[in-house]
């Protein structure tokens, strides 16, 4: 599903923040990315979701040479992956089925089943009910369960997740990390940094440990 | 097909529910479009207006007018002869009467007219050249070979002020070219900066679709929309102006017109010039709306 194979990533600003990184996720697995702030743990998400490209290395995730995917065709590969956020990143202005049913409006998926993956995705996450709330009228948790449903409610093979407990309470992240647990059982493929040691040691998922751009066996 | 429509549907509620979403800022960018747009709008129109009078004179006719001691018989026996002559369409004989009752008509002069003791106005005719006769050359010889007869006093050719009307309005064609070039830029730096503006006001909403794989044609038609909009309402509203301002001069000017024995009367904006204007202002809208999509969308880079 994801293979990193000696990848370096240095910023235009002179640092060096992936080196020689490689590992291998397969289909169905989900991982976290532990380690401090700073130990490149965004920066792997950011090569996953060619946000970024890499310096030196392969980057290959759902059978794509990162490196090869042309600038039109980002978008199509983003549409593959689902994503997550610290800060949730929904829009203010838009209802919770707008916000859920993004990805799927950017897909061009007809609306009647855009209306019936919406509300798959937020009886999943338990927010059904809260469907035509705006996001501001809801608890961080509910937001960041709102942004998880956005995430999956076009069925991406891949999920990722950048510190999506950051903000969140213990019983909070406890929630979430079980909702990861059961995309993980329903079949997909999730990638979580996190710096909650606790949390990620509750999971029992395998970690993938960073300290200064290099992974520590 | 369905499919495209439903995109470009969605987009265009979308770009409408903006701006009704802001009502005055909307109107006021509209207005300052339709201002723009209405200048050369209404110099067009006027240049129109002056062209369809020029248009039914610009049969060039010649007047002939005798000496004063030839008599009316002379004067019909000539007119006759002429109308044998090739190239003549018609020649009507205007009698000294015929010519002073007609200005005591028609001209601001009817009060000095009538102090005189006698008609101090020849006998003249009125000839009408046939078309394939109406080149400069043909009416130069005809000209020549009137002047020579010796009843005649003036042989007067009247091209020379369609020459001159013709002069004019090619230059308000070029002033009405150059505002409406100058104010079209207006127009597109206008949109251009109004959509820069939306574009920096939704710059996280730009970012979280593209994050989550909206193309950059999905990202940019919203826009394209939003400017088509402002450049339709901004002509709308211009020929609300033009035609207002004909309406509210259009009494003066016909009355000013009759007094000086003109037809000339200002056009209104009609359908055709109506779905012209609506057309330049979405196109304007479409173009600024364009560049400033293509240049400031593409600056916006997604941050995880």
């Amino acid at each position: 599903m994801i293979r990193f194979d000696r990848v370096y990533k240095r910023y235009p600003n002179g640092r060096e923040a992936l080196s020689s990184v490689s590992f291998d996720i397969a289909a169905g697995e989900m991982v976290f990315l532990t380690g401090r702030s700073g130990a490149g743990k965004s920066s792997v998400l950011r090569l996953i979701t060619l946000l970024e490209r890499p310096t030196r290395g392969l980057v290959n995730v759902l059978g794509h040479d990162t490196q090869r995917v042309g600038v039109s065709k980002v978008p199509a590969f983003r549409r593959q992956v689902g994503m997550v956020f610290q800060d949730h990143r929904l829009l203010g202005e838009r209802s919770v089925f707008d916000n859920v049913a993004l990805p799927l409006v950017v897909a061009h998926t007809p609306l009647r089943e855009t209306d019936k993956r919406v509300r798959a995705a937020l009886d999943q996450v338990g927010l059904l009910d809260r469907i035509q709330a705006l996001p501001g009228e809801l608890s961080v948790g509910e937001q960041q369960r709102i942004g998880i449903a956005r995430a999956i409610a076009p069925r991406p093979a891949l999920i990722v997740a950048d510190e999506p407990t950051g903000n969140l309470d213990p019983q909070l992240s406890r929630e979430i990390l079980g909702l990861f647990c059961r995309l993980r059982d329903a079949g997909s493929t999730l990638v979580i940094a996190s710096h909650d040691m606790a949390l990620v040691n509750e999971s029992g998922a395998r970690q993938i440990h960073l300290d200064g751009g290099r992974v520590i066996p | 097909m369905i499919g495209w429509l439903s995109r470009h549907l969605q987009a265009l509620v979308f770009a409408l529910g903006r701006l009704a979403r802001a009502p005055v800022a909307t109107l006021f960018t509209a207005v300052v479009i339709a201002i723009a747009l209405a200048l050369p709008a209404g110099f067009l129109l006027l240049t129109h207006s002056v062209r369809d009078v020029a248009g039914n004179a610009t049969t060039v006719d010649l007047t002939v007018y005798f000496k004063r001691e030839v008599p009316l018989e002379s004067v019909q026996q000539l007119a006759a002869h002429l109308r044998q002559r090739n190239g003549i369409e018609s020649v009507a004989v205007i009698t000294a009467d015929d010519a002073l009752a007609l200005m005591r008509k028609d001209s601001s002069l009817a009060e000095a007219l009538g102090a005189l003791p006698d008609n101090p106005l020849p006998h003249a005719l009125s000839i009408h050249p046939a078309a394939d006769a109406s080149s400069s050359t043909s009416l130069g010889a005809l000209r020549q070979y009137l002047t020579a007869w010796p009843e005649v006093e003036l042989v007067q050719l009247d091209s020379d002020w369609v020459r001159r009307l013709d002069a004019i309005l090619l230059l308000m064609q070029r002033i009405t070219l150059g505002i409406g070039t100058l104010l079209g830029i207006g127009v597109l730096a206008v949109i251009g900066n109004t959509i820069r503006l939306e574009i920096n006001g939704r710059r996280q909403e730009i970012e979280i679709t593209q994050l989550v794989g909206g193309s950059a044609a999905f990202v940019r038609r919203p826009f394209l929309y939003t400017g088509a909009l402002y450049g339709l309402l901004g002509s709308l509203l211009a020929a609300g102006i033009v035609q207002t301002a004909g309406a509210l001069v259009a009494g003066p000017v016909n009355q000013l017109a009759r007094s000086y024995g003109s037809q000339f009367a200002l056009q209104p904006l009609g359908v055709q010039g109506l779905g012209l204007m609506l057309g330049v202002g979405g196109v304007l809208g479409l173009a600024g709306a364009w560049l400033a999509a293509a240049r400031h969308i593409s600056r916006l880079q997604p941050r995880a």
